[in-house]
């Protein structure tokens, strides 16, 4: 009697607990089935690479692996919805550089040295969507795995790179011929970015306790950083080019010093000039984060505005200050890219040269440099995030 | 002895203290008592220059607290909030230590004084010191912030309705500490509550504070028994005043010596207000008293001599 009592209970209930756990189902499927698809498509119709007579002149598709795209991404899907999805995506990372390796040394065979087989449209959409399929399949994981993951990418990439199992590969080939001009662009493009950081810090945490303490002065000294950041950039660094050189002139010491209407000096001047606004805001936000009752009570007891700022405010304010600051150097390293048009050197050197030429894996090179130092610098951040985190 | 003399204090146009002198002797427990908005914070707030006075003097022993160097004064007084205000990153124990951190005492001097102050306001669950205020309960970090005001031993005490978002019995044994640790150590107290009962079983005189003014000072019984005006009378509550005073008077000073009851002794100590509870509980019109003599009710309803 009591069981028939309860299947009459749970039988209507019964279809909507099954519709939930399909969509469910449904919402865990969803990308994988979707970041599939994708990959599936760009591996047969978009070419895998290209074959291009010399590094400045644009190739010619070159396919027939389409069946094996085809068998790998039905095998992620197959793999995606239970827990080997992560590891069949990490392989899919993996393989398809892999691939575009030993193909080129294969369509290297009998051509003339200056050939270059770069990595086409196909290879790119099928390497993003699988570093998404990995991103996705790794959302539920312990971070520990995840870093995991990560790291086996990452470091199988680079050793396989460091072997020579890439060599063939244009992006590879530029790599080689440039490198001592990509280490010096890849330094310079640090260094502006870190003096920037330094500067903006210096003159921004000030300017941002300023601000916080005189609410009302904050409001314009805001309002005038922010119409600032709508500059676009190019057009301050050429704006800055006139005033630079005019100081120059006036000035012989601070030419001698390497100031100029071009060059390092302007650069870092915009950039600061871009950063500053974060720093400010994220300063007087760190200030608000100290709760006011926290802050009657120090002076109650007779701490000094120092004492204040030094064991009240900057270690409570502290998170807010640095997630600030991860904005920054992410935003800056980007920007720092557009210093080379006035002749700051850094990594768009890389991009505009290249552009200039037409040698597409020049832009390549310069580019994916820029992204790999911007995630490297979040990272940090996020690190250093953690490390602080907990109790300051 | 805390003085103030002839205190003014607006901001803007808005006149919050008027004209104001008062003295708080040396080792007196003065409790501020009012509505809401009448400027005791206010008050309270000039003695550390937390609040700068627009007229007046105020003095600390005799010395114009304007003229002081303004940290060493405010680590010389004790300071307690409602809201607490405890350090957040900092556990415990740090956050006792902070004033004796600023006055530079030796580490373990200031161990030993966090230790038994942990020890006084009944902090006492293992392996609290090491803890961080968000994981304390509100009775805790009100104890906590009371001990913080107390631990470099000052010699004269600010608290702004320290107790003020508290259940009644964990309020009570708050109070109870505070009053007793106040007495052992001749500690000179300024106190600040809009709780009348609070007012009247904590201090040794009570000023009554409407609109920025002292509408009157006094002892507890002297306002319940001759307010100064109508609006005393109404604050400090018509003839429910008189229950109040209940919880004033002690046993001790209503009893009879030389008689005798039946039943549960109360203390001495007790307050009319306990024993009448007793006397209610127990069906009983008489009491006896630990220690000999017995209190009856009619003593209760007579006013001792
Ligand atoms: N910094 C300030 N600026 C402007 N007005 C203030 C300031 N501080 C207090 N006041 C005003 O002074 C008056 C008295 O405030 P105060 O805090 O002293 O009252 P209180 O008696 O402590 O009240 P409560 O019991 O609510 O704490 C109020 O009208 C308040 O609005
Ligand atoms: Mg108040």
């Amino acid at each position: 009697m009591g069981d028939a009592s309860r299947e009459n209970g749970t039988g209507p209930v019964a279809p909507r607990e099954r519709r939930r756990a399909q969509s469910a189902l449904l919402q865990q499927r969803l990308p994988v089935v979707v970041l599939c698809v994708i990959g599936l498509v760009a591996g047969l119709a978009l070419p895998f690479l290209n074959i291009a007579p010399n590094r400045l002149l644009s190739g010619h598709a070159s396919g027939g692996q389409q069946g094996v795209f085809a068998l790998l991404w039905l095998v992620a899907a197959a793999a995606g919805g239970w827990r080997g999805g992560a590891v069949a995506a990490v392989l899919l990372a993996l393989v398809l550089p892999l691939i575009a390796a030993v193909d080129a040394t294969l369509l290297l065979h009998h051509k003339p040295p200056t050939t270059r087989i770069q990595l086409g449209a196909g290879f790119w959409v099928m390497w993003l969507a699988a570093a998404l399929l990995l991103l996705d399949r790794l959302r539920h994981v312990r971070a520990g795995w995840r870093a995991v993951a990560w790291a086996v990418v990452v470091v199988s990439l680079v050793v396989g790179g460091w072997q020579g199992v890439f060599d063939d590969l244009a992006l590879v080939r530029e790599w080689q011929a440039q490198r001592g001009a990509f280490t010096d662009a890849l330094a310079s493009h640090v260094t502006l970015s870190l003096i920037t950081l330094g500067v903006a810090l210096t003159i921004g945490a000030p300017l941002g306790y300023l601000a916080w303490r005189a609410r009302r002065a904050g409001g314009t000294l805001l309002s005038v950083l922010a119409f600032l950041q709508t500059i676009p950039s190019l057009a301050l660094f050429a704006l800055l080019i006139g005033p630079f050189a005019w100081l120059a002139r006036e000035w012989p010491a601070l030419a001698a010093l390497g100031f100029g209407g071009t060059g390092a000096a302007p650069a870092v001047f915009a950039l600061v000039l871009y950063a500053l606004l974060p720093v400010v805001r994220y300063t007087v936000t760190g200030l608000d984060a100290v709760p006011a009752d926290t802050r009657e009570a120090a002076r109650g007891l007779g701490m000094t505005r120092g004492q204040l700022l030094l064991r009240v405010q900057l270690p409570l304010g502290w998170p807010v200050l640095l997630a600030g600051l991860r904005i920054v150097a992410v935003q800056t390293i980007g920007l720092a890219a557009v210093a080379a048009l006035i002749g700051a050197g850094g990594l768009g050197r890389f991009v505009f040269l290249g552009i200039g030429q037409g040698a597409t894996d020049m832009v390549l090179l310069g580019t994916l440099a820029i992204i790999g130092l911007a995630l490297a610098a979040d990272l940090l951040f996020q690190a250093m995030m953690a490390a602080t985190g907990r109790r300051a | 002895m805390i003085e103030f003399d002839h205190v003014r204090k607006a901001f803007g146009d808005h006149v919050v203290i008027e004209d104001l002198s008062l003295r708080v002797e040396d080792g007196e427990f003065f409790v501020l008592v009012g509505p809401s908005g009448s400027g005791k914070s206010t008050l309270l707030r000039t003695v550390n220059r937390l609040v700068p006075i627009d007229g007046g003097r105020v003095l600390v022993d005799g010395q114009d607290v304007a003229t002081q160097p303004i940290e060493a004064l405010r680590r010389g007084i004790g300071y307690a909030i409602q809201s607490v205000g405890l350090f957040p990153h900092r556990t415990v124990a740090e956050n006792i230590a902070v004033v004796p951190r600023l006055l530079g005492w030796p580490e373990a001097e200031i161990d030993a004084r966090v230790a038994e102050l942990i020890a006084l306001l009944k902090l006492d669950e293992p392996g609290i010191a090491g803890r961080y205020p968000d994981t304390l309960s509100g009775g805790q970090a009100q104890r906590v912030g009371v001990a913080r005001a107390l631990a470099a031993r000052p010699k004269i005490v600010l608290m702004d309705e320290p107790f003020g978002a508290l259940d009644p019995l964990t309020r009570e044994s708050l109070q109870a500490s505070v009053k007793q640790i106040q007495r052992e150590t001749g500690t000179t107290m300024l106190f600040v509550t809009h709780d009348m009962d609070e007012a009247f079983r904590l201090g040794d005189r009570v000023a009554l504070m409407l609109d920025g003014r002292l509408a009157q000072v006094g002892t507890p019984l002297a306002l319940i028994r001759s307010p100064a005006d109508e609006r005393v009378n109404e604050f400090v509550g018509g003839t429910r005043a008189y229950l109040r005073e209940l919880a004033v008077r002690r046993v001790r000073d209503s009893m009879r010596r030389d008689e005798a009851a039946e039943g549960d002794a109360v203390s001495p100590d007790a307050t009319l207000q306990d024993a009448l509870g007793v006397m209610l509980a127990e069906r009983r019109e008489r009491l006896p008293v630990q220690g000999g003599g017995a209190i009856l009710l009619s003593d209760i309803v007579v006013r001792p001599r």
